[in-house]
């Protein structure tokens, strides 16, 4: 009996490579859950009014999302690593108000686009250096820099607006590349491919994993740590520059409450697409179903006229509920197991 | 059942052959995906008596351990105390029934004291319903001084080692009144002065009437404490009985299906020129004044009691911590470790002792753990190639006898010696010139503990340089060219040839001179 058993042993020891193959792990994803989703709420926007399905307004339902997705991606990033920042949609303010106080000095189109990317960089560096050289916690952080960075923008605007933006600057946020298909939408398209393989196919995405999942485990294995996540709030500040310019542009003014709220459903639209809020965890593709649906849900809204504060607590209900989801899940299954 | 039965000894009748089991389990599965961790396997154990459960990593034996305090449900079977059937829907459950363990990976909290970890879910209360601080701390030295550990209960736990940890989770286990204790690899931790004492320990608890299941893959310690055994492979009961019944040779092939060479490998001394010397190196409360000389293709055991500095020391060697004073020679150069990576980047890696902490990135596939600090050589131009990282990945785990369902799989989900096999194929991976290894071989079974042995020596007679912490004496004895002991934070003493006796190492490592004999 033994030696038999002692020839099937090592006949039968290879590991494979992989449990399931990708399709099986695809039909289990939540992807494909939130595909679902996007597919029915479309599918119910286009009962819901007759002109939703012209391609003309479905033009317009993505500018409901693509300033919102373009900081997400970074966001993305930011919580898989562990952390987070909650400054970003004061991050658009400042930047905002930089390039509208630019203006008033006759700035043109190229420089007021270099203030909108600098001011965003340097707000993620200032970010970036008091969490990883002073160690303190970023959620802190970045509320004491939600604060501070609009507060900056009141100061200088009071209830004022800048307006007189060149008009070649209105092509960022108002501007079509090609038919229906505007500069924002190709922009989002973009990012979502080159935020996809940044996270997914490079070394640095891989590290940004490793970091999300076991800080110190990450440290001994050679990871700069630091590095890794200082760059990730450069990244997260450069991405809010580039949403500030492309809304700054659609609307043609800044006030210092351009922007108000986003922070909230920058971080939804990311944990609705799966990124797990502590960390380790997420995906791009996931990220970017999460903004169709948000847009598609806003406009659809729109269409049959419920009122902001709705959409607001939505937007409230969405997140607690996407977080609690998993956890839910989970205890029922244990429930129907014991 | 499948025992030898050849054994003078079993002329004797059984002593306890009247005896009730205090707790049987009866065809208990448990599926995990693309494994069957359990399948109908059966265990009883008695009052006043130590069950050993062995059986090769992956065998089943933890999850048993889990099935048993409420963790995990099992899809079939029947768990029965002193004959009625209970159900533990959770671990509270389990600890009501009279259950206790302390798990294979512990699990504690850093911000929290000694004392509050032990208690935690539990902790004596006062008249108003707040914890009894005072109390508390009080009950929490008592079950410390009961088990031999030297710790304040006040200290936060962070501040301890990793055997110190140990030693909490112990105190955590018996805080819980019960009459089944389960210990999962209770001695992989500890040297050779905490291990006499978790012996005795064993041995009280016997006294007072407890069942005990204990889980090791050391076989000198089963032959010595244990009354009974029972044998897992791949998730079935392969075999149960008497310890005096039993040849080690036998148990160890029911075990691994084949019988295992226990002899270390015979290694030709092929020491190359210096790759590495330490100088003088220090720290403000860990460790003074350690320096050595490290050749290619040598293998420098150290040895030390817990708490020698032994672990704290590699750290600061490999750039986790700063030493205050010292320096390091690489090559006959001077270099400067600030950090892992600039360790890493002069070829210098460490297999880390706290294998859930430091080495698993739980949540991550194996192949992606294997791959990390090879990320250069599988990626190109920064780009990941996965079809590399699978290759890497198989052709180091597979000298190792990885058990696990894909590659893919969740480092988290594997069992604890193949996490640690895992980790040492991480580290060989990258072809290091000098490699740490702190404890290399916690928690892995007989078989492949041979074969991580013998990698070993081959790598070393290819030139690498080898610096190995190890409590095992068998393991320090068996693999080292020399030995360095140290005793509180300092060298003690330096073993070579024929100076390397067990004793020796355990006089030099408590302190007592040979003159004193
Ligand atoms: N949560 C889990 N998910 C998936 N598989 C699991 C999980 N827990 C355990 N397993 C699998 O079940 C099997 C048994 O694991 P177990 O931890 O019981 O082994 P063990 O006998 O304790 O081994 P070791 O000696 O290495 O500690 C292994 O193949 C392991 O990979
Ligand atoms: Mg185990």
């Amino acid at each position: 009996m033994s030696s038999s058993l002692a020839d099937e042993k090592a006949a039968t020891r290879q590991v494979p490579d992989r449990l399931r193959n990708p399709l099986q792990r695809f039909l289990a994803s939540w992807e494909l859950l939130l595909l679902g989703v996007a597919v029915a709420v479309f599918v119910l926007n286009s009962f819901a009014s007759p002109y939703f399905l012209d391609p003309w307004n479905l033009s317009d339902a993505t500018f409901n999302f693509t300033e919102k997705a373009l900081i997400a991606f970074a966001m993305a990033l930011l919580i898989i690593s562990g952390e987070i920042d909650l400054s970003v949609a004061s991050i658009i303010a400042l930047a905002s108000t930089a390039m509208g106080f630019a203006v008033q000095l006759g700035a043109e189109t190229p420089l007021l686009i270099m203030i909108g990317l600098g001011v965003g960089l340097l707000c993620g560096a200032f970010n970036g250096a008091l969490v990883t050289g002073l160690g303190l916690p970023s959620i802190v952080v970045t509320i004491g820099t939600m604060s501070l960075f609009r507060g900056i923008s009141y100061i200088v605007l009071g209830d004022q607006a800048y307006t007189g933006y060149p008009s070649d600057f209105a092509f960022f946020g108002q501007g079509y590349v090609w038919w229906v298909i505007s500069f924002e939408f190709l922009l989002f398209a973009v990012m979502a491919i080159l935020f996809a393989i940044l996270l997914h196919k490079t070394n640095f995405g891989r590290a940004v994993y490793v970091v999300g999942n076991n800080p110190v485990g990450a440290l001994i294995s050679g990871i700069r740590v630091p590095r890794v996540k200082f760059a990730l709030f450069l990244l997260t500040g450069l991405m809010s520059g580039v949403a500030a310019i492309c809304l700054t542009s659609r609307l043609g003014a800044t006030r210092p409450s351009i922007a108000f709220g986003w922070e909230l459903e920058v971080v939804t639209m990311v944990v609705l697409g799966g990124v797990n809020i502590l960390g380790g965890s997420g995906t791009i593709p996931g990220v970017v179903i999460a903004a169709f649906v948000m847009g598609m849900v806003t406009f659809g809204f729109g269409l049959l006229n419920v009122p902001g504060i709705v959409m607001s607590i939505f937007i409230g209900l969405l997140l607690i509920g996407v977080i609690a989801l998993p956890r839910l899940a989970g205890r029922l299954l244990a429930a129907r197991r014991g | 059942m499948l025992a030898n039965t050849q054994g003078i000894e079993n002329v004797h009748p059984p002593v306890t052959q009247d005896q009730k089991p205090v707790l049987s389990l009866q065809g208990i599965s448990k599926s995990f995906p693309g494994v069957k961790a359990l399948s109908e396997v059966s265990l009883e154990l008695y009052p006043g008596e130590v069950t050993a459960l062995v059986g090769e990593n992956g065998a089943g034996k933890s999850t048993i351990v889990k099935v048993l305090t409420g963790i995990y449900q099992p899809e079939e079977g029947e768990i029965a105390i002193s004959g009625v059937p209970v159900t533990f829907p959770t671990a509270q459950d389990a600890g009501k029934a009279g259950v206790t363990a302390i798990h294979q990976e512990t699990v504690l909290f850093d911000e929290l004291s000694v004392a509050e970890n032990i208690f935690i879910g539990h902790a004596p209360k006062t008249r108003f319903g707040l914890i009894d601080k005072k109390e508390m701390r009080q009950r929490a030295r008592d079950l410390l001084d009961r088990i031999g550990a030297s710790i304040d209960p006040s200290v936060l736990l962070k501040e301890l080692g990793i055997a110190n940890k140990h030693l909490v989770a112990i105190a955590r286990a018996l805080s819980i009144d019960a009459r089944i204790v389960i210990m999962d690899e209770p001695t992989a931790s500890l040297s050779h002065k905490e291990i006499e004492e978790t012996y005795e320990l064993v041995e009280r608890l016997k006294a007072e009437g407890k069942a005990i299941l204990f889980i090791s893959h050391k076989f000198d310690e089963i032959f010595r404490i244990a009354d009974r055994y029972t044998v897992f492979r791949d998730g079935q009961m392969v075999g149960a009985g008497k310890i005096r019944d039993v040849s080690e040779p036998d148990l160890v092939r029911l075990m691994v299906g084949r019988s295992v060479d226990q002899v270390f490998p015979d290694r030709k001394p092929n020491r190359g020129p210096e790759v590495l010397r330490v100088v003088g190196y220090s720290h403000p409360t860990e460790f003074e004044d350690i320096g050595f000389s490290l050749r290619k293709g040598e293998i420098l055991g150290f040895y030390g009691l817990v708490g020698a500095g032994r672990s704290e020391f590699m750290q600061a060697l490999f750039g986790i911590t700063r030493p205050s004073k010292g320096a390091i020679r690489i090559d006959n150069e001077i270099a400067v470790i600030r950090s892992p990576s600039e360790a890493i980047r002069h070829g210098i890696v460490y297999v880390p002792e706290d294998r859930g902490k430091q080495g698993a990135i739980k949540g991550l596939p194996i192949f992606q753990n294997v791959s990390l600090p090879s990320l250069k050589n599988t990626s190109k131009n920064g780009f990941l190639r996965l079809a590399e990282e699978f290759r890497l990945t198989r052709d180091y785990t597979q000298r190792l006898d990885l058990r696990a369902a894909a590659l893919d799989q969740d480092i988290g989900e594997l069992s604890g010696g193949n996490q640690q096999k895992v980790i040492i194929a991480k580290w060989l991976a990258t072809q290091p010139r000098v490699i740490i290894l702190d404890e290399p071989t916690k928690g892995i079974d007989i078989g492949s503990k041979a074969a991580v042995h013998e990698f070993m020596a081959e790598l070393a007679a290819q030139g690498l340089a080898v610096v190995m912490v190890s409590s095992e004496i068998p393991e320090v004895l068996g693999m080292s060219d020399r030995v360095i002991v140290m005793r509180e934070g300092r060298i003690a003493a330096e073993f070579e040839g024929d100076d390397l006796t067990p004793e020796r190492l355990v006089r030099a490592a408590a302190g007592i001179s040979e003159v004193a004999q």
